[in-house]
């Protein structure tokens, strides 16, 4: 399985990505968003969390606009996959690949802690990892990751099994306590809890590593 | 532009004594002009110059076989193994966090990360100690809501994991909070970037972002005292970019595996000023520097503003001239600015040109080398008063009233809000001891504590010196590492006065001894001094930042217990109360002399846990609070409860040093009481983990209650 991780000027986790994305199996290259197409072949793109941009303006906002987010766009369009985290998230809701924003925390505050979590949906590949209705547990790390969208969005996604994760002691604000959220072809995750800090033993916790040996399990089994 | 005429009022106002001033004219035979005043100014400020600490610091001990580079460079460096070496150093930013706590704290932190990464580390690592005044005091909460989410907004943004600090309250910081900022970062050990510049004609070459009329005169306002005219420095606060602080970091990376740096040196206090002149007398070498070439973010500055901005997130370096297209393409694709602004030349003269005038040609080893340094007066602190006949303690009231006060409540309110697993190599995050990060892609960790105890400095400076070396010591080990070395922040009143500059000798006495007899030799640090406020000076604040190595992965020790293990205490206890904190949180009093410090008792019990590392289902040092607070902690954190058996205050509370908790499994306890034994090392069976409660003596409670206590109190305290 092949994946490309975007670096925006001030990712700061596009490193942690890549390293739980090879430790699961997957050949990774890194690209600069000044780039305008991704390696031959990519099957999965990466976008990390950080502060692209500085998250001026908006959080995300910026780097949406960047050259390599037409290549992603593109990528989505023909059915690849796309997964991001955190800041990554952002920008998708920013790309409008992933529908809704994210707003500031309710407590105005940034909040970094390991939060429960329930895998509402075990329906994709990036949570095949997992049986729906798993508790987990995963690190959060964010300002702005309370998530909002209109009553018919919010419906359509509830509606059509697309929540990935809910918070099970919603920490930010976000609308039906969502977590993450999948695209409508199911290929593209946004989310803001960061599977890749409990990838490993050493991080205490290793819940966030089956979310990227379900994904590459999935992806090098049926290729796109 | 004419530049102003030179007067006493001027410089008096750049904080340059008479007998300083004379020493200029002396040096250059003529009257100075403003820029060249302003110049001066920058280099002679207590900040910069060390001038009333020097003579004292020099005592330090700073050699060890795992030291890569001592003071005197941007950061200590200390070998890590594996061919890499870990570049850390502390640095205070109190003044501007007092007049401006977000952009205050932000840049003290970025300061420190420049630090770093100006040696050719990627910062891995941040901790920060904090000191307000009384919680109740108008001014406190918004210094720390401000002072933490410019921490925060900073490091987070930047992307370096915080892993630890301290923050107390107490009156003496009404009018002076204290910001101790800590970075740490890793370099292979053979590609270390220092300051000296060398070889004639090449360029001085200006990087990272461009620079403004902020921070003017910052450096000379940070070594002075407040009064009521404090609003009025606002403007001498820098304004952070973590942003382009972070392009910046990666930038100098790579630019640095080019090749094409010489010698490097970031722009923190004074700028332009201190970073030509550092780079060009630590090579013997000139500078000249041609300011209309520097990238100016506003119109019309003039040469004094250039040299003394302090605008962050900017760097000077020079460059081999045959890689200068190399560097130039890295800078490109960063988006950051890159201008060759001046030259390195043979003759000692720092010149600065500005639309075509000479506007300073100062002899430029004088600047650093004839700063003055002082020998001021000082006085030996008295001893203490004995502690006097105390109330009796109710050990339970005793426990609740520590850990319901802001000083021992637990502080997630303020590390939840800084990112403390970016990186993704945090084993330990703040809250539990030393903080713990792998060395990425391999199976060491690095331990970092920050650590003092003010009221054992005020009330005995040698005694406290010492004693936040050893608890610092012990935290490491405590945590499995192996000390390796120390960087000191020193935050004391003014030096002018003899009682101020005895607490100032005599803690860097206590430091020295300590850091000697426990192989922690200091490798950075910083003074900040004229912490006073209307005259009222802060308690005495050496902060010991300090670093350990733990070799392998299961060598960490846990800091949680099981249900069924025994608490043993290492090291003797006498049952000191003098200074401690349940007589400050109880009974409101400083009273008494503090715990004393027995170095070679520290030294062997440290040992001792090392070596039994395997032994011990979780360990914790002995310090503020005693016992009590200490098995509460651990209990806490396992969600297991605790038994002490005894119900004594002295027994629960002392502050003895040289002590560890030690979680033991109780098929082993009898064993390393042996072995305690046999190594001369006091060890005492002082109660059992498991069960509900937290039971001291005959006192006890729920401890689902106690913990909802300890969590809540700080951010209750802070509204």
């Amino acid at each position: 399985m092949k994946a490309a991780v975007v670096v925006f000027p001030g990712s700061n986790c596009d490193r942690d990505l890549a390293t739980a994305l090879r430790v699961a199996g997957a050949e990774v290259a890194m690209v600069w968003h000044k780039d305008t197409a991704l390696p031959a072949g990519t099957d999965l793109v990466g976008l990390p969390g950080g502060f692209s941009f500085g998250d001026y303006l908006r959080c995300g906002a910026i780097a949406a606009r960047a050259p390599i987010c037409a290549a992603v766009a593109e990528h989505a369009a023909r059915g690849g996959y796309v997964l991001g985290i955190c800041n990554g998230f952002q920008v998708l809701t920013e790309t409008g690949l992933l529908p809704g924003a994210l707003m500031r925390n309710r407590a105005l505050k940034y909040i970094c802690r390991t939060v429960p979590l329930t895998v509402a949906t075990a329906d994709s590949a990036f949570t095949a990892g997992y049986a729906s209705g798993a508790r987990i547990a995963l690190p959060i790390a964010h300002h702005d990751g309370s998530y909002a969208a209109d009553p018919d969005t919010l419906a359509r996604l509830t509606g059509e099994g697309r929540v990935a994760f809910a918070y099970d002691d919603n920490p930010n604000g976000s609308v039906a306590d969502i977590a993450g959220i999948l695209s409508d072809n199911r290929r593209v995750l946004g989310m803001m809890p960061h599977p890749e800090r409990a990838a490993d033993p050493a991080h205490g916790n290793t819940d966030g590593a089956r979310l990227f040996a379900g994904l590459v399990e999935t992806l090098a089994a049926a290729p796109a | 532009m004419t530049e102003p005429e030179i007067t006493p009022d001027l410089i008096e106002a750049h904080g340059l004594a008479p007998d300083e001033y004379q020493r200029i004219l002396d040096l250059l035979d003529r009257t100075p002009t403003f820029t060249e005043l302003g110049i001066f100014s920058a280099m002679w400020n207590e900040h910069c110059s060390y001038k009333s600490s020097k003579k004292w610091l020099r005592t330090l001990p700073t050699e060890g076989p795992q030291v890569i580079c001592g003071p005197g460079e941007n950061a200590g460096i200390v070998d890590v193994g594996d061919g890499l070496a870990l570049v850390f150093k502390m640095e205070s930013h109190n003044h501007p966090s007092y007049i401006e706590p977000y952009q205050g704290a932000a840049t003290g932190v970025g300061g420190i990360l420049r630090d770093v990464f100006t040696m050719g580390a990627r910062p891995v690592a941040a901790m920060n100690a904090l000191s307000f005044g009384r919680i109740d005091h108008p001014k406190t909460r918004s210094l720390v809501h401000g002072v933490v989410e410019g921490i925060g907004g900073y490091g987070n943004a930047f992307g370096v994991p915080c892993v630890g600090g301290e923050v107390r309250f107490h009156a003496s910081y009404d009018g002076n909070c204290l910001v101790n900022a800590f970075a740490a970062g890793l370099a292979p050990a053979d590609a270390i970037f220092y300051s000296a510049a060398s070889g004639v004609g090449r360029p001085v070459v200006y990087l990272g972002a461009k620079t403004g009329r902020d921070g003017v005169g910052g450096a000379t306002m940070a070594s002075a005292e407040f009064d009521d005219t404090i609003e009025e420095k606002r403007p001498t606060v820098q304004v952070g970019d973590p942003f382009t602080e972070k392009r910046l970091m990666e930038a100098c990376l790579e630019l640095m595996a080019t090749g094409a740096v010489v010698a490097i040196q970031d722009m923190g206090a004074a700028g332009l000023t201190c970073s030509a002149v550092e780079m060009g007398d630590k090579g013997d070498l000139g500078i000249r520097l041609d300011l209309d070439r520097v990238p100016c973010r506003e119109t019309g500055m003039t040469a004094y503003e250039m040299m003394l901005s302090e605008s962050q997130e900017r760097m000077l370096m020079v460059l081999d001239p045959a890689h200068e297209d190399a560097a130039r393409a890295v800078f490109d694709k960063w988006d950051l600015d890159f201008a060759v602004v001046g030259e390195t030349i043979p003759e000692d003269r720092f010149v600065v040109v500005h639309g075509g005038e000479v506007k300073a040609d100062l002899p430029l080893k004088a600047l650093s080398g004839e700063a003055p340094e002082y020998d001021r007066p000082w006085e030996e602190t008295p001893p203490p008063a004995p502690l006097p006949i105390l109330p009796k303690i109710d050990p339970m009231e005793g426990l609740r009233a520590l850990i319901g006060s802001p000083n021992h409540a637990c502080k997630r309110w303020i590390y939840e809000q800084y990112d403390t697993q970016v990186m993704a190599d945090t084993v330990r995050p703040p809250g539990g001891g030393s903080g713990l990060i792998r060395v990425h892609g391999t199976d060491r960790l690095v331990a970092f504590t920050a650590d003092v105890t003010p009221r054992y400095v005020a009330a005995d400076p040698e005694t406290g010196g010492a004693q936040a070396v050893a608890e610092a010591f012990r935290n490491l080990v405590a945590s499995g590492a192996r000390p390796l070395a120390v960087t000191d922040n020193l935050n004391f009143g003014n030096p002018e006065k003899p009682r101020i500059m005895g607490q100032l000798v005599g803690a860097i006495r206590g430091i020295g001894a300590a850091c000697r007899a426990l192989d922690m030799p200091v490798v950075s640090g910083n003074v900040s001094l004229y912490n006073e406020t209307d005259g009222r000076g802060i308690l005495p604040t050496p902060t010991i930042g300090a670093v350990g190595l733990i070799d392998r992965a299961e060598d960490v020790i846990g800091a949680h217990p099981e249900a069924g293990d025994l608490a043993m205490v290492v090291g003797r206890s006498t049952g000191h109360l003098g200074q401690s904190a349940v007589l400050a949180e109880l009974l409101g009093i400083a009273a008494g002399p503090p715990p004393p410090v027995d170095l070679e008792a520290e030294r062997r019990n440290g040992a001792f846990v090392l070596e039994h590392r395997d032994w011990l289902r979780a360990a914790t040092d002995l310090g503020d609070g005693g016992l009590a607070l200490a098995a509460f902690e651990m209990a806490a954190a396992a969600g297991v409860g605790v038994r002490l058996d005894s119900g004594e205050a002295a027994d629960l509370f002392g502050e003895d040093q040289g002590r560890y908790l030690l979680a033991c499994p109780f098929d082993w306890a009898e064993e390393l009481m042996v072995r305690a034994g046999r190594a001369g090392v006091p060890l005492d069976h002082v109660g059992r983990f498991g069960g509900d409660e937290v039971c001291l003596g005959r006192g006890r409670a729920p401890l689902a209650d106690l913990t909802a206590i300890w969590r809540g109190a700080f951010a209750a305290a802070l509204g």
